[in-house]
């Protein structure tokens, strides 16, 4: 916290020397070893550790693969082959570096639901929330032009797609299109700005980072009870209490992940993108990456083409002003048993986007019949998605702030140390 | 901003404006360094001027047997040059322009006396995939990515495509040849 005096004192020579030249050691002491964690952080906290790890293991190995990959129409694919058939160990780094994108988005949604959970964006944290949301859109921008350079049949029609819906803007949506482009379809002068652009963008991710780190630290953590820190009784020092815990997690998560790169390392992509790109064929079924079927079942899932879009971006938009929506007093959902119960169905619903965007539009979920003309009656997934969607965008237009007025909070206890004893209370009987 | 400054050792009777006016002239003048130095940053990504040369394409629909299509690149785009029966021709033609959500008659997308043949760009005005040929409600197009179905003029029929397939420009050379754009 902004108002925690720095406990550091430099023990050698050397130290001294530098700390009264440049404080770098007492930053990192003072944001890692000795700032103050709240004592009742659960797992879920973890995720944050979990995201830095993720950030950097898709920059080491990102700058790896750089080194392999030739940006041209003609070479990009073979290049891609050549990284895991040819280059040593190219194999591992690229199934690490293509699974590890699907493992940060794994992480980074799980971070956000918990954030959600736990009141984590409402004041004073808005700017931390905020800055939060910037990262998850430059991670998606980045993720999609990482796709786009193997040049599979999936790259490319998956930026033609996703190209085009600037072109729905209407009178400007052209211009910028072949702007964007750098012609009249998506070619060599579009590959070679994705490329650079994907290897900007997780620098500017990590600059992002420390800005919401930085947030983080002036207001404090936020915690399972959602009431802030009083007194000393209420925190314990990050080092060894979080960081112990922090590691526990990320170990466990990196074996999960070394489940998809070693046992299953092609689980999370597409068939489809083992072939090299052609203009003249599109894919008979095409989809994006799993973590942007919401997204993309949301942009289906709107007849008008311009709308589509807009609706699309609006569920990321309105993200970002969630702490504005959110009208309840009590921040943590554990003191909100009526709000409690429409997370549980948002998470569904998302999940339910997110399984709709990977199906065929017209196909059914299920069918009562067959009319005269033979084709079936019942529910086809463009309605389910479009239910899901309402209840998306209803979730935080009208739930969240309607909700936050009409409901009957539980009692918020006093401060965390007084949370975790009633805890202890409860489970002794 | 207009106020006396004493720290800095404004003389006294001094006109305050003239410093407003370097002010405003400084930063007009920053902000005018800035946008011409962003206008050729942003101009880069443009297509180039090798991109926009690109060559026009000539074609011998000797080539395309009735009832078929073929598929030739142009401007890096798929472009259909398609052979239509006069089963689909009719088709085309017998649709009341009312039923249309982009209304054009069959007419203006072929060249008189040549009806037979259909040149198309074959890029969905939904999100630019490539309809397959010969599927969908209409005997014309599907588009595979969203379900956009095209008729045998490869006009809108049903589906989030705003707009029929777009018919480049293009002229006969001869009674079997075409260069198109």
């Amino acid at each position: 916290m902004s108002d925690h005096p720095s406990t550091y004192e430099p023990k050698t020579g050397v130290e001294k020397w530098l700390d009264q030249r440049l404080p770098i050691v007492r930053l990192a002491y003072d944001s890692f070893v000795d700032y103050p964690t709240p004592r009742n952080l659960n797992y879920w906290w973890t995720f944050g550790g979990i995201l830095s790890v993720c950030l950097m293991i898709q920059i080491i190995t990102g700058i790896i693969l750089v080194m392999h990959y030739v940006p041209h129409v003609d070479m990009a694919f073979n290049s891609v082959e050549r990284i895991m058939r040819d280059v040593n160990y190219g194999w591992l780094i690229r199934y690490v570096h293509a699974n590890g994108a699907s493992m940060f988005f794994f992480a980074v949604f799980v971070h956000m639901f918990r954030g959600l959970y736990y009141g984590s964006y409402k004041a004073p944290r808005e700017v931390l929330w905020i800055l939060g949301c910037i990262i998850f859109f430059l991670m998606i921008a980045t993720a999609f032009m990482g796709y786009v350079l193997p040049w599979g049949q999936m790259s490319f029609h998956g930026a033609v797609v996703i190209t085009n819906l600037i072109g729905a803007i209407p009178v400007i949506g052209g211009p910028i299109l072949t702007w964007l482009q750098g012609g009249f379809a998506v070619d060599q002068p579009t590959l070679n700005r994705f490329f650079s652009l994907h290897y900007l963008l997780p620098f500017v991710i990590a600059g992002v980072v420390i800005l919401h780190i930085w947030a983080l630290h002036v207001t404090g953590q936020n915690n399972p009870a959602g009431v802030e820190i009083k007194s000393k009784e209420d925190t314990v020092p990050f080092t060894p209490y979080a960081t112990v815990k922090d590691g526990l997690g990320i170990i466990l998560f990196l074996m999960l992940f070394s489940v998809f790169v070693f046992f299953m390392p092609n689980a999370l992509g597409h068939a489809d993108n083992y072939i090299p790109a052609n203009p003249l064929v599109t894919p008979a079924h095409i989809v994006p990456e799993w973590y942007m079927l919401p997204f993309y079942a949301i942009l289906r899932a709107v007849p008008d083409k311009f709308l589509g879009v807009v609706a699309m971006f609006g569920a990321i938009a309105v993200i970002f002003v969630l702490p504005w929506l959110d009208t309840s007093k009590v921040r943590s959902m554990r003191y909100r048993p009526v709000m409690r119960w429409f997370f549980v169905i948002f998470v569904v619903v998302c999940l339910g986007l997110g399984w709709c965007g990977g199906q065929l539009p017209d196909d059914m979920v299920f069918s009562i019949g067959t009319s005269a003309s033979g084709t079936p009656i019942g529910l086809n997934y463009v309605w389910l998605t479009r239910g899901l969607t309402l209840y998306y965008f209803a979730f935080f237009l009208i739930i969240m702030p309607w909700i936050g007025l009409k409901e009957d909070p539980l009692p918020v206890p006093a401060s965390i140390s007084e949370a975790i004893l009633a805890d202890h209370a409860k489970k002794k009987g | 901003m207009s106020e006396p400054e004493k720290d800095h050792g404004t003389v006294v009777g001094e006109d305050p404006n003239r410093r407003d006016f370097i002010y405003i002239a400084a930063g007009a003048a920053a902000v005018g360094a800035v946008g011409v130095i962003a206008a050729p940053l942003v101009s880069q990504m443009n297509p180039a001027a090798d991109t926009l040369a690109m060559a026009s394409a000539e074609f011998d629909l000797g080539k395309v047997s009735e009832g078929m299509q073929v598929v030739i690149k142009w401007r890096g785009k798929p472009l259909f040059v398609r052979y239509r029966t006069p089963k689909e021709i009719k088709e085309a033609e017998d649709v009341k322009l009312s039923e249309l959500k982009d209304p054009q008659a069959d007419a203006d997308r072929v060249k008189k006396g040549k009806e037979q043949y259909l040149i198309l760009v074959g890029s969905c005005t939904h999100l630019g995939c490539v309809p397959t040929f010969g599927a969908g409600d209409f005997g014309g197009w599907f588009c595979p990515c969203h379900g956009s179905h095209y008729d045998t003029s490869g006009r809108i029929r049903k589906g989030p495509a705003p707009l029929n397939l777009a018919v480049p420009e293009y002229e006969y050379l001869s009674d079997t040849k075409v260069k198109i754009g």
